[in-house]
């Protein structure tokens, strides 16, 4: 990317001020590294995201950005109902509350490894992943919705959660204002065995063990330690998510013209939050959210059941769940008030700092956990929300490594099988169903997710915590 | 990846693939599109082409229709659990009637390698070449 269009406004912050239809700034955090190895894209449709109405402060970009549809992946953008503000369908894309949580097991390194190639074939074959996998549960009309109303709480309810992990779910578990009857019939029959899978792509279930420990007061807040085994989880709202994402880009596409926006790139497709249309999407993309909280819970159960069978006294904790995929309704302060705004964040995390009201009580001192996947073989890290956070870009903060290059280039640079031997030789056990997928999800075709954890802490978006290695990895 | 006869290809997008299809007609370009989208899960060579299902579909404009096709595939993918690798596609006006043909996924033959969430509107178009020839392009979140 050209950086002579921007002006340094801080280490790691580059501004572009509005100019033709740009209602407020384009910001981007990142060092001069990462911004430089970003696509032209990325500003691009980060500035066609400033030309939407109603959006306050500026639109932003996280370390880890890259070319999204309509809005870049790693955007965020508020935006005000009461200044005319929109909701739009691309900007929370076609994976609906995709995300990670984290869980915590008593475990140390070394017990796995005693065990690490049956543990693998065990949670390979409890865990459905990849195209053609389906679940054990299958979902009638009126199971549906109580899924999509309720989230991991509905989970519980049925045996497939645990109670004590609600309250470091976002919204504990389960967000208000979903409303099914907006969801199509298509939707419904994507999912209808989809719940409790893993899917495809980028989508993970890692056994790993916390490398280091880069913030020790954090660190023990959330019952992190050095060796530690602990479990990552990374999926979203499965065929109904995508769906819903299909059915309302559409719709916002061809309305676009009845509300008057005009918008440069029909992907960032939009409605007035007030709207008719607006609101049955918010409805429909509420219920998505609960389908993935409820999927990442169901998931859980399964991973659980699977390793009390291998440690008799395993108790998994979930230190918490985020979704980087959304648009939620919070309350922020511009100019000194308090106000409602529709936060979109595509490829973002939420990360509220310490004391923030919607944390529970045990995580208020430290902040929310921020949780970043990397790749397979470089492994992942666990950032806490910042009170910077809020100032920075709403609270939030990057969400991946993000893709260094394409599915084609990878395909064409690695074989399945010689990145398995790479990595086993590294201590790192990958199972999955295609040797293709794992080719194109090859270490190598990502950012060095180190330097996206750095930058989105010297940026001021959220802290590292600690880093975490993968000794199983299951991919879809 | 380009296919031989370079009547379906895909190309680059950062996190994702673009899906390109050509043809004499616009019915044929929207089904090399559909050909060039099942290279994203698998080789389209493997799969057989036992089972037959219809499609129809209309739009106000042709890259809404395209749009409306490959999610129409999309969908019988998902709900179906069915790859595709031929197609009879018939464009009158904004108005598309196909067959597409298929077989149920074979996770051991198949190898699928990534699921398609949605064809979107990103870089999307349908046109005509000075030479008559038609193409038809999106990028496909995988």
């Amino acid at each position: 990317m050209d950086l002579s269009r921007f002006e340094k406004t801080g280490e790691f912050c580059w501004t572009l001020s509005p100019e033709g239809a740009m209602r407020v700034p384009a910001v981007i955090y990142a060092d001069e590294t990462l911004i430089s190895a970003m696509d032209e894209k990325v500003i691009e449709q980060l500035s066609n995201v400033t030309t939407l109405p109603g959006i306050v402060r500026a639109a932003y970009a996280m370390p880890d950005a890259h070319w999204g549809y309509g809005f870049p992946i790693g955007g965020v953008a508020a935006f005000d109902p009461e200044a005319g503000g929109v909701v739009s369908a691309g900007g929370v894309g076609f994976d609906v509350s995709c995300g990670v949580r984290l869980l915590l097991t008593s475990l140390k390194r070394k017990d796995i490894e005693a065990r690490q190639d049956d543990l693998a074939d065990a949670l390979f074959e409890a865990i459905p992943a990849g195209v053609g996998s389906h679940s054990t549960i299958a979902l009638s009309g009126t199971e549906m919705d109580d899924m999509l109303k309720g989230g991991a709480l509905w989970a519980v309810a049925n045996g497939w959660g645990e109670e004590r992990d609600l309250a470091r779910i976002e919204e504990e578990g389960c967000v208000a204002g979903a409303m099914p009857e907006y969801v199509s019939n298509d939707a419904k029959r994507r999912q209808r065995k989809e719940i409790g899978t893993l899917g495809s792509g980028n989508h993970y279930l890692e056994v790993q063990y916390v490398s280091d420990i880069l913030d020790r007061d954090v660190a023990t807040g959330f019952g992190l330690s050095k060796g530690q085994v602990v479990i990552s989880i990374h999926c979203g709202s499965r065929g109904l998510g995508h769906q819903i994402g299909t059915d309302f880009l559409r719709a916002m596409s061809v309305a676009a013209h009845t509300f008057g926006i005009i918008v440069p790139d029909r992907e960032l497709a939009c409605s007035p939050i007030k709207s008719e249309l607006g609101q049955h999407y918010l409805g429909a993309m509420r219920s998505a959210i609960n389908c993935a909280l409820a999927n990442r819970e169901v998931l859980t159960h399964f991973t659980r059941t699977v390793f009390a069978r291998f440690f008799l006294d395993a108790r998994l904790d979930l230190l918490y769940d985020v979704s980087h995929n959304t648009c939620k309704e919070e309350t922020h302060e511009i100019d000194g008030i308090a106000k409602r705004l529709f936060v979109h964040r595509k490829g973002a995390t939420r990360a509220f700092g310490p004391n923030h009201p919607d944390l529970p009580a045990e995580l208020k001192p430290f902040g929310q956990p921020v949780l970043i996947g990397g790749s397979m073989g470089t492994g992942s890290y666990v950032l806490t929300g910042l009170p910077s956070s809020e100032a920075a870009a709403f609270s939030s903060a990057c969400h991946g490594a993000g893709r260094a290059m394409s599915r084609n280039e990878a395909g064409r640079r690695w074989k399945g099988r010689q990145v398995q031997d790479e990595l086993r030789g590294l201590g790192i056990i990958v199972k999955s169903p295609s040797s293709r997928g794992i080719a194109e999800e090859a270490p190598g075709a990502y950012k060095d997710v180190s330097a996206v954890a750095i930058a989105a802490e010297r940026a001021g978006l959220a802290k590292r915590v600690a880093r975490l290695k993968p000794l199983i990895c299951v991919k879809g | 990846m380009r296919h031989m006869t370079a009547m379906w290809e895909t190309f680059e997008h950062d996190a994702d693939v673009g899906v390109r299809g050509f043809g004499a007609s616009a019915g044929e370009a929207f089904a090399n599109a559909a050909m060039a989208m099942t290279s994203v899960v698998t080789d389209p060579t493997s799969i057989r082409p036992a089972l037959s299902f219809p499609i129809a579909c209309s739009a106000p404009d042709l890259e809404t229709l395209l749009f409306d096709w490959l999610n129409a595939l999309i969908l019988q993918m998902s709900v179906e659990s069915v790859l595709f690798s031929k197609f009879d596609v018939t464009i009158e006006g904004l108005r598309l009637t196909a067959t597409a043909w298929g077989e149920p996924v074979d996770r051991a033959r198949h190898e699928p390698a990534a699921e398609v969430k949605g064809a979107t509107f990103t870089t999307a178009k349908v046109d005509r070449s000075m030479d008559g020839r038609w193409r038809a392009q999106c990028v496909v979140d995988v």
